[in-house]
């Protein structure tokens, strides 16, 4: 089964390296978001994946085969842009076998692939439209329909949902996430949108400033995060990072002196090889509890601002040393603006992070 | 309550918000500033219908009808076909018999070297713009600017150069060399034109056919050249005018046999001796009119189509 690999690949724009030293495998079946702000480099790395840029260094490895000097075409990869990029001067099902015709299908054939996908894709009723005449979801959708149309060796997608509203995204996740399981291919997805890589990602791959920062499955990135970037890129609302010092270690327990105020917490055992330094503290806002009162392991804030969202509510709390810490209570738990608030953290979903910037983790 | 509507409503002006159809008001100014526009070619192609004393008389006959009495009398002429009959048959002399001028030739001669330097430019620029957009040369914009150079002197400073240029390489009267001439003239602007357009292309929808397993040709031809045929029509009917109408190359390049109707026009209405024939100039210029507005006509609606076609938004 196809796979796509690539090994150390790096591309350079004049003197500004756009993505350096990428390594990433994505198995057949296994679909793998490349997720980042914008300018990180992941839509350069998709596009040399698919043969629409050079890279400057590394190998691209397709189905097993080195394609770092193949057009495009002679890839047999399908790709979804970001603007649908459809043909405007043809209609949605001339759009949609369009891929066909290099393939030497008869029309019959031909006919029957392209009614197959718009059956799959819902788009049977407005085959005969030009692309300027159908909805936005319609785009999108012709969009997939056409990538899915021939069986290439994998699918790419840059940011594929990104021009759909809210409610539409929704949706389209769901549909797109469904045709990718049924279809078992090497997928690679690039986008910005945290929430599409968690929900459709078998594996996402965080990139910042051209390198690829951690790969991991969902659920790893969001609970082990390698760094200080993806603990802060991962996760609504955004992981409270406090700078704190850490002061000795000893029976399982940092001691360390965070926002000005003594804590003890359980770390884990990693944390015991490093010495006296600063260190940056990483506790999800949903991880706190409230005590009644100060003890040994809580944070002393006072609730500043809050924010319902729902069925929780977001406190903004401010230390005594001025450090903003986001808290997210349910939505039965009452706090007013300017309570006292103790909280303490989930030893469990606390971070150590070193003076580097690294998790430290056994 | 009844909705007030201030006098210039009343008239068809539409009030001075939003975007929509404009009224019968405005729609009649710019008729008359049309009207003004085309008052010089309308009385040109009055004078050819004209016998030669109603093109002489003072004040000037303006109407071929009296419209039912409401013009006056001594300003309607009585139409006539003659002069375009002695566009092509005349009389040289003085009660000498009417022979060919030659004329029909000069048409067929302006036909071909118009269309073929047009449409060679055409074909050659927009390759060459396609090359520009898509595959920058090294310097790129220094190159764009060269071929400008030649667009950017009048005519009368380049053509020493040029005319010993032919002579060198015998091209000077052939059809060869002035149909060359115009299409190196006509290749600066339509490479300029046709680059704007295909600059203003989506790049996705071409690297999209691409990886759908399309070649570079083929990008070319299916999709990039099917959204700038509005420009293809532009750049065709400006190139078309302005080397339809070029005189002073045609002048100096141009043989007995490879004369062009403007160089001829000129050579018919001031020989003989006998003062300018108005009547026959406004006929040879009538008859001059209609090819390209024929063009322009039939092409003038994808003239006005935008280029896009709304699918790929920024």
């Amino acid at each position: 089964m196809p796979t796509i690999e690539i090994r150390k690949v790096t591309k350079q724009f004049g003197a500004f390296t756009a993505v350096k030293d990428a390594d990433l495998k994505v198995e057949a079946g296994e679909v793998v978001c490349l997720l980042g702000p914008s300018g990180c480099g992941k839509t350069t790395t998709l596009r040399m994946i698919a043969g629409l840029e050079r890279a400057t260094g590394g190998d691209v490895i397709i189905a097993g085969q080195r394609m770092n000097d193949l057009p495009p075409q002679r890839r047999d990869i399908a790709m979804v842009f970001q603007f649908y990029a459809l043909y405007p001067a043809l209609n949605v099902g001339q759009n949609i076998a369009m891929p066909l015709h290099y393939e030497g299908l008869s029309k019959a054939q031909s006919d029957a692939r392209v009614m197959k996908v718009a059956q799959i894709m819902h788009l049977t009723g407005v085959l005969d439209r030009m692309p300027n005449q159908i909805s936005e979801g319609e785009k999108q959708r012709l969009a997939v329909a056409r990538a899915i149309v021939r069986d290439p060796n994998c699918f790419l997608f840059d940011e594929p949902l990104s021009r759909l509203d809210v409610e539409l995204r929704h949706s389209m996740r769901g549909q797109i996430k469904e045709v990718l399981t049924g279809l078992s291919k090497a997928t690679v997805i690039v986008t910005h949108d945290q929430l599409e890589a968690l929900t459709m990602a078998s594996r996402i791959a965080i990139m910042k400033d051209g390198v690829i920062e951690q790969v991991g499955t969902p659920h790893e990135v969001f609970a082990k995060p390698v760094n200080v970037f993806v603990a802060s890129f991962i996760g609504t609302p955004q992981m409270n990072l406090v700078e704190a010092d850490l002061i000795s270690f000893g029976g399982g327990k940092a001691d360390v002196m965070l926002a000005g105020q003594p804590l003890s917490i359980a770390a884990d055992p990693a944390v015991s090889r490093l010495r006296p330094s600063k260190i940056t503290v990483g506790i999800r806002p949903r991880a706190f509890t409230a005590a009644q009162d100060r003890a040994g392991d809580t944070i002393a804030a006072q609730a500043e601002l809050i924010e319902p969202m729902g069925a929780e509510t977001l406190i903004h709390a401010r230390t005594a040393s001025g450090g903003d810490i986001r808290v997210v209570v349910p939505r039965d738990k009452r706090v007013k603006v300017g309570e006292a608030l103790h909280l303490r953290p989930d030893p469990r979903q606390t971070h150590f992070f070193g003076e580097d910037g690294k998790a430290v983790r056994a | 309550m009844a909705e007030h509507n201030s006098i210039w409503e009343t008239l068809g002006f539409r009030k001075a918000s939003g975007v929509g159809e404009a009224g019968w008001g405005r729609t009649l100014a710019v008729a008359i500033v049309s009207f003004i526009y085309f008052l010089p070619v309308l009385f040109i192609i009055f004078t050819a219908f004209k016998p030669q004393d109603a093109a002489l008389s003072v004040p000037p006959t303006l109407s071929p009808t009296s419209l039912f009495g409401l013009i006056p009398e001594q300003f309607v002429f009585t139409p006539t076909l003659e002069n375009f009959g002695s566009v092509f048959m005349r009389s040289m002399t003085a009660g000498g018999a009417p022979e060919p001028t030659g004329f029909d030739r000069y048409f067929f001669n302006s036909i071909v070297i118009a269309s073929s330097s047009v449409l060679l430019a055409l074909v050659i620029g927009t390759l060459a713009a396609f090359g520009f957009s898509r595959y920058p040369l090294k310097g790129n914009d220094t190159y764009l600017f060269i071929i400008l150079t030649t667009r950017m002197l009048p005519a009368i400073v380049v053509i020493i150069p040029v005319i010993l240029m032919f002579r060198v390489v015998g091209l000077s009267g052939s059809y060869t060399g002035i149909i060359l001439l115009y299409t190196a003239f006509n290749l600066a602007f339509t490479i300029w034109m046709m680059k704007s357009f295909f600059d203003e292309l989506s790049l996705d929808v071409e690297d999209a056919a691409r990886i759908d397993g399309s070649s570079d040709t083929g990008v070319f031809f299916k999709i990039a050249l099917p959204q700038v045929i509005a420009g293809l029509a532009a750049t065709f009917v400006f190139g078309l005018i302005l080397t339809w109408n070029e005189f002073l190359f045609a002048l100096l390049l141009s043989g007995p046999d490879t004369r062009t109707v403007p160089v001829a026009m000129n050579q018919a209405v001031s020989s003989g001796g006998r003062g300018t024939d108005w009547t026959l100039l406004a006929a040879i210029e009538t008859l001059f009119l209609i090819p390209v507005f024929l063009v322009t006509f039939f092409l003038q609606n994808h003239l006005l189509r935008g280029v896009t076609f709304g699918t790929v938004k920024r």
